[in-house]
């Protein structure tokens, strides 16, 4: 049983959690995951590590709902224990001087692409952020990131705050002004994710996106999270979760988070359904539940 | 062969082998192929009494040296004739911890009950079917001899919780080592719980062999993967254990490298049984992990192995219209047990032997792209003899034939899984990225490091798995006693 130590929300629907797990926060590096299970029927989701503190042994993660089991998750308070978080599983980010490096973070990937950056920073890499969010109410970690940014741009969908637009409109600034580009990070939603990588491929600026399929083990023991990259299956858990975008096949993976969709429909439904509160949001019909939540 | 002078049979030899094999009690194909409950249903006490009369007592027991763990068959099978079925049950568990499971998955044919003399003439001892009934009996009786042992003040760690880590354990924790098990999984068992269904191996009778271990005094820490959340050194130099068994079983599901591979519905073997298995997603909604509703949908596994089996077997539970085995060779090959084969014969599994698929293709308008909606196969014929000795298939050429189907299960075996082996200096493996282990004493390249079962031979059965425990077992509490290398 792992305790939750602390709990916040970031934004309606995200919410920040502080968890005892004092073997993962020793060995935790930028980039990884860990899975959980919230109690005995429960399934497993993969959630990437926001942070940790090996001293005080605490993990800490980022969650949005989007599913039965998010909902469920961020219904928890600090005091609730979940029953299994292990961890930290897949490749950490490669942290190295590239020079200026791009850091793009849409909506709950933002908390996702933190700890990368700040890592890059560490390195002694210039960094240029990108915080996109639908909107105002939905920017999550603006001072952290800037914290780790030499420079830090925000953009909201409907223009509540900062500069209406999306993430991509800045990065083709930077691009169009001329600015250096080593290397961009992007982690957020797979359109994003897809656009930024259409928008490097020409200019042959090297980019790292962060997968999010379907996992159930990972530790590559069921192949379920496997991805088509450079052609050939490869596995998110272990060969990832953190693949060159150029060589990623994101309709592939868009169609593979899709396979349960009506299932997860029927969970997220039914769930509602015994909360009945006026707290719940209304169930998601266009998207796959899987596709806000990211390992 | 001369009967032991202390037997309780009252049959004179030449009568033991009129006696006819006793049959498993089963349930009846038409019902079981819709349900998850276990397809033997064991002896009864006069069966198994009835059963055992047939051994020969064998002065020199074939049936125990064939025996991967060496478990003493005819020791065991004359308590059962003598009716001590509790003293039986001790006499296997000093070789085997793990009985009532070995009694169910074990491949008798293969061994114990292959080497079995009377098998030249009769049908062999059904020496699995025993096992089973004293494992089942000492539990039904709640009966634990737990063996005492003074402790040695060493500390061992066991990785991975699959037969041969469990064997290792239950070995050493009986020398009086301190044991722990760590366990990527949040459920105990390995394959015993991930991948054999509950119609072959019920959960309940793990859950019983664990705790009866846990009795024995083996501690347990679920949701570790070695290599990530602690790493073998950290074990070894931080955590203070002296000696380490690597048992992390079966690795990365090999896909066939096809064309439509990536169709939604098409599955590994390890990720359709896991979910079914070890996340019960054939009880979804109870249980939170979604399993796609293979209700009258038709569904084929590729493969011929008991994997295979088991999941199309499964399939067939989860209401699956048509059930097929695709399989590149001839039945003479398929390395599933033959009583699998049966079973799933009677149960309507049909068998497209020399047959494998070359593309998984997708109609737009069914549910949309990106959907499997069938397969595109081959038939094959059996050429010259490949590396493995078994002939090797080759494509009948305009054999191509379409296959319609909802789900494709790829069942054609595993590579070895690198976590540890890349988190640990120094452990040598082979070129496929096997743990190399001396097969005698399973001893790795690193001092104090010791391996067995599917990360050290590939993809084999829990009986040698076991067997690769015992081995380790007994080289590591040689290595603890003597400290040397």
């Amino acid at each position: 049983m792992f305790q939750i130590l602390h709990a916040e929300f970031l934004a309606p629907d995200i919410k920040r959690f502080l968890i005892q797990a004092p073997r993962i926060a020793r060995k935790q590096k930028p980039g990884q995951f860990v899975i959980l299970r919230i109690h005995e029927e429960g399934e497993r989701i993969p959630l990437t590590i926001e942070s940790s503190d090996p001293e005080r042994g605490t993990i800490r993660l980022v969650v949005q709902s989007a599913g039965k089991t998010t909902h469920l998750l961020n219904s928890l308070r600090a005091g609730d224990k979940i029953l299994d978080v292990v961890g930290p599983l897949g490749k950490p980010s490669e942290i190295g001087r590239f020079g200026t490096v791009v850091v793009i973070g849409g909506g709950v990937g933002t908390a996702m692409a933190y700890p990368t950056a700040a890592a890059l920073k560490q390195a002694g890499n210039r960094i240029i952020s990108i915080v996109g969010a639908r909107s105002k109410e939905l920017v999550i970690l603006e001072r952290e990131m800037g914290a780790v940014s030499d420079v830090l741009m925000i953009t909201t969908d409907d223009g509540s705050y900062a500069d209406r637009g999306f993430v991509t409109d800045k990065l083709r600034q930077l691009i169009q002004n001329g600015v250096r580009v080593d290397l961009v990070l992007a982690v957020g939603p797979i359109p994003m994710m897809k656009a930024v990588a259409e928008m490097t491929r020409g200019e042959r600026i090297r980019t790292i996106v962060s997968l999010n399929p379907i996992m159930i083990d990972g530790t590559g023991m069921c192949g379920g999270c496997r991805v088509l990259a450079d052609g050939k299956s490869q596995f998110a858990c272990v060969d990832g979760p953190e693949f060159d975008a150029h060589s990623v096949n994101f309709d592939v993976l868009v169609q593979r988070n899709r396979t349960y969709r009506a299932q997860e429909q029927q969970s997220m439904a039914a769930w509602a359904e015994s909360q009945r509160g006026p707290q719940i949001g209304p169930v998601e019909t266009g998207l796959c539940a899987m596709e806000g939540v990211h390992p | 062969m001369t009967a032991s002078a202390r037997s309780a049979n009252p049959l004179p030899m030449k009568e033991r082998m009129k006696v006819a094999r006793q049959l498993m009690p089963e349930q009846a194909a038409g019902i079981r192929a819709h349900n998850f409950t276990e397809v033997n249903l064991g002896y009864s006490a006069e069966l198994a009494r009835q059963e055992a009369l047939r051994c020969l007592e064998c002065a020199k027991p074939t049936c125990m040296k064939a025996c991967p763990v060496g478990v003493k068959v005819r020791e065991f099978v004359s308590l059962i004739v003598a009716g001590d079925f509790l003293g039986a049950a001790a006499k296997i568990r000093e070789d085997n911890v793990l009985p009532a499971i070995t009694g169910r998955v074990c491949p008798q044919e293969d061994h114990c009950e292959g080497a079995c003399l009377i098998g030249r003439k009769v049908k062999p001892l059904g020496i699995g079917y025993l096992e089973r009934f004293v494992a089942d009996y000492e539990q039904r009786m709640g009966v634990r001899s737990l063996p005492q042992a003074s402790p040695t003040g060493k500390k061992v760690a066991v990785v991975g919780s699959g037969p041969s880590g469990l064997t290792v354990a239950g070995d050493l924790v009986q020398k009086g080592h301190q044991v722990r098990v760590f366990e990527a999984l949040h459920e105990l068992g390995g394959v015993l719980v991930y991948g054999i269904p509950e119609f072959r191996l019920p959960k309940q009778i793990i859950h019983e062999q664990l705790d009866y271990m846990r009795a024995m005094g083996v501690e347990f820490e679920t949701d570790v993967v070695v290599g990530r959340t602690v790493t073998l050194d950290e074990l070894m130099d931080e955590e203070g254990y002296d000696s380490v068994f690597i048992g992390t079983g079966a690795g990365l599901p090999v896909f066939m490298n096809i064309p439509g591979e990536h169709l939604n519905g098409v599955y590994s073997a390890n990720e359709f049984l896991t979910r079914i298995n070890l996340m019960k997603a054939y009880k979804f909604p109870a249980y939170d992990e979604p399993m796609l509703d293979l209700h009258g949908k038709d569904v084929a596994v590729i493969g011929g192995g008991n994997t295979a089996l088991d999941a199309i077997r499964s399939a067939l539970r989860l209401g699956a219209r048509k059930a097929y085995v695709l399989y590149r060779r001839s039945e003479a090959e398929m390395p599933a047990r033959a009583e699998e084969v049966k079973h799933a014969r009677e149960e309507g599994i049909e068998f497209h032997i020399l047959t494998s698929p070359v593309e998984f293709r997708s109609q737009s308008a069914n549910n949309g792209s990106g959907w499997l909606s069938g397969a595109r196969c081959q038939r094959m014929e059996l050429g010259e003899p490949d590396a493995s000795g078994r002939r090797r298939p080759v494509p009948v050429a305009g054999s191509e034939f379409e296959l319609p189907l909802s789900v494709a299960v790829i069942a054609i075996g595993t590579s070895a899984n690198p976590i540890v082996q890349n988190t640990t200096p120094g452990l040598g493996t082979d070129k496929r990225g096997y743990i190399q282990a001396d097969p005698e004493t399973q001893r790795t390249s690193r001092k104090g490091v010791f391996a067995g079962g599917d990360i050290v031979t590939g993809s084999a059965t829990v009986i040698l798995a076991m067997g690769a425990g015992r081995r380790a077992a007994r080289s590591i509490h040689e290595y603890l006693n003597t400290g040397q290398w």
